[in-house]
């Protein structure tokens, strides 16, 4: 199949189209506008709908109304406008309702900056909103492997009856790249397999087939009940979605540990490192919840490995999921910048001398 | 022997948790009914938000959401944007509709949704245990206005019916009151012109329902009945504020 040179952000608004999205609800925030822009147009040519809300506050919840008609909802938003969105996305959490949501990050705090940046990876991975509850988190580092995961996003969403994050950021959103796009799923709402989803009841039928969209437990039984329920389905997730990727791991001695867009930064400092004499390698979380844990661990615990660098585009925030995992075994560095400013490769090089020279 | 009244379908047979004397189980009741009435059972989707009606995906007998509090415009129209053919309404009390949840129902109305609100005004704050509400009286004592509602310090309440009325987008407006039977009447009539309107395609219908709070207010279900016509009904005046249709 061609390649089509595409902008991020429509090339993963076309994907989700043509995973079966049909319902698009969002408000206008740099650097993602063009993804409701996308939207916008595209949706009447599918028969779908694209709605522009008062704000994120009111987009989340369409997405709670529309998914839980059992429909395919997406909406998209960056940091500042994901944070305005936590109260909904804990609320769809805890009704299990299945949708994808997108967060191109940029700089914060507050306000922050318009441009690229990963800290928003606390919010997304360890809560957000209140309340015992994860979100599927990908981080994606290409445009093509957003696409690629978006062919799935919603099966997974559906399979567990939990709503899928997208931790992308500004540069994925918006730089272009050449991609294979998937082909249309024909996606139809079946009632059948959405027993839960408000599609029709009267008196008479099968009460338990009456759809009560609902994240309220009044009774502490019931809630104990409940929040066990979630947190077997989070075990099960745990157990079969984590996706990482290795690279020149075999024999490295500095492990470097990244995400998103500067995980592709610091796989050129590792090739840069080994043209210089230093086995350096790369191990990539792609899915930051649940988080490849054991996976680092293993990697982490080979015995030529001396020790480990974290890099983000934060202060360090992944830093200690990846702490969790070496759990003391092997040292761990960090270098990053807070805001938007992006790690260079000269950097994480130099970092990683210093790092080989016991500084 | 023949049935002369039976209690409509639309309503499941769950015990109330409503105060006694509180105007809800009326007011559920006259929803329910028209729902009834107009045949509208298997199509039928309501939201109701958080405060004294959070359980009322227990009473009513149809698809219900519970949604966060202020935004059951907001998922009502996710859920009829997803399912035009279905007939769909909010159920929300004033601390709910009227405070938190503005932005919600202002935009609900200018988009002109096709839903009906079903606003029931008891001028404060029932599920947290009587708290002023921006529709609480001036001078009204409640939790948080000890010594009454002061204008000067936190405003006069707000008109919502008037308000929405004033907005481009919504189609049917209507305040009414279930202090008396004549008046029980009226909002039934009221809100079933409002599904009607629904079904015809019509935009956004709201039915504000002035309604007593006993426990909070502090008086019997009768002086609460007779506090709400002395009180609340000259400053919040029943009527129709807007209805499109009639102008048509």
């Amino acid at each position: 199949m061609a390649l089509t040179l595409m902008k991020g952000s429509e090339a993963i608004a076309e994907a989700a189209i043509r995973a079966g999205a049909r319902f698009f609800f969002g408000y206008p925030i740099t650097p993602q506008t063009e993804i409701p822009e996308y939207m916008s147009a595209r949706m009447p040519e599918v028969g779908g709908c694209f709605l522009q809300a008062e704000s994120e506050v009111a987009a989340i919840n369409m997405v709670y109304g529309a998914a839980g008609t059992g429909a395919r909802v997406i909406t998209s938003s960056s940091s500042p406008g994901v944070s305005l969105k936590q109260e909904g996305i804990s609320y769809i959490a805890g009704a299990q309702l299945p949708c994808v949501i997108l967060n191109v990050m940029r700089g914060g705090p507050g306000l922050g900056s318009i441009q690229a940046s990963q800290g928003d990876y606390f919010q997304g991975v360890k809560g957000g909103g209140n309340g015992d509850y994860h979100l599927l988190t990908y981080a994606p580092a290409s445009i093509q492997e957003a696409i690629n995961i978006m062919t799935f996003a919603f099966d997974k969403a559906e399979q567990y009856r939990m709503p899928v994050l997208f931790l992308a950021d500004g540069i994925i959103a918006q730089m272009m790249e050449p991609v294979e796009m998937p082909e249309m799923v024909d996606y139809k709402v079946d009632p059948e397999k959405k027993p839960w989803a408000a599609t029709g009841w009267k008196p008479g039928d099968d009460p338990a087939k009456r759809a009560v969209i609902n994240s309220l437990f009044i009774n502490t039984e019931d809630l104990t009940v409940h929040n066990d329920h979630l947190q077997a389905i989070y075990a099960e997730a745990r157990k079969n979605e984590q996706m990482w990727e290795e690279y020149k791991l075999e024999d490295a001695e500095y492990i470097i540990t990244a995400f998103g867009t500067v995980s592709r930064i610091a796989r050129s400092a590792v090739d840069e490192l080994r043209e210089m004499g230093i086995k350096a390698g790369l191990f990539r979380p792609i899915t930051v919840w649940p988080f490849p844990y054991e996976h680092l661990k293993a990697a982490a615990d080979r015995e030529g490995v001396k020790a480990l660098l974290d890099v983000e585009a934060n202060e360090g925030q992944m830093l200690e999921d990846v702490k969790l995992a070496v759990n003391g075994a092997k040292h761990v560095d960090f270098f990053g910048h807070c805001g938007s400013l992006m790690p260079t490769t000269e950097e994480i090089k130099a970092k990683i001398l210093e790092m080989k020279e016991g500084k | 022997m023949s049935v002369i009244f039976e209690k409509t379908s639309l309503l499941t047979d769950k015990q109330f948790h409503y105060c006694p004397g509180c105007n809800h189980g009326i007011i559920h009741r006259l929803v329910a009914e028209v729902l009834d009435e107009l045949k509208l059972d298997g199509n039928v989707v309501g939201v109701a938000p958080v405060g004294c009606s959070v359980f009322a995906y227990d009473y009513f007998n149809c698809d219900m959401f519970e949604a966060a509090h202020g935004r059951a415009p907001a998922v009502a129209t996710g859920i009829k944007r997803a399912k035009p053919d279905s007939v769909v309404f909010t159920y929300q009390g004033d601390g709910d509709l009227a405070s938190i949840g503005t932005a919600e129902i202002v935009h609900a109305a200018h988009r002109g949704e096709k839903i009906v609100t079903i606003f029931v005004n008891n001028a404060i704050y029932g599920m947290t245990g009587g708290q002023m509400a921006p529709t609480t009286l001036v001078g009204q004592k409640t939790t948080t206005s000890p010594n009454g509602r002061d204008e000067a310090w936190c405003g006069a309440p707000i008109k919502m019916s008037e308000m929405l009325a004033q907005v481009p987008g919504s189609y049917y407006i209507e305040r009414c009151a279930v202090n008396n039977n004549a008046n029980i009447l009226k909002t039934k009539k009221a809100i079933k012109k409002a599904f009607q309107y629904q079904l015809e395609g019509k935009g956004f219908c709201m039915i504000e329902v002035l309604s007593t709070c006993p426990t909070n207010w502090g008086y019997s279900p009768v002086e609460a009945l007779k506090w709400l016509e002395e009180n609340m009904i000259p400053y919040y005046p029943l009527g129709v504020y807007k209805d499109k249709g009639a102008a048509e």
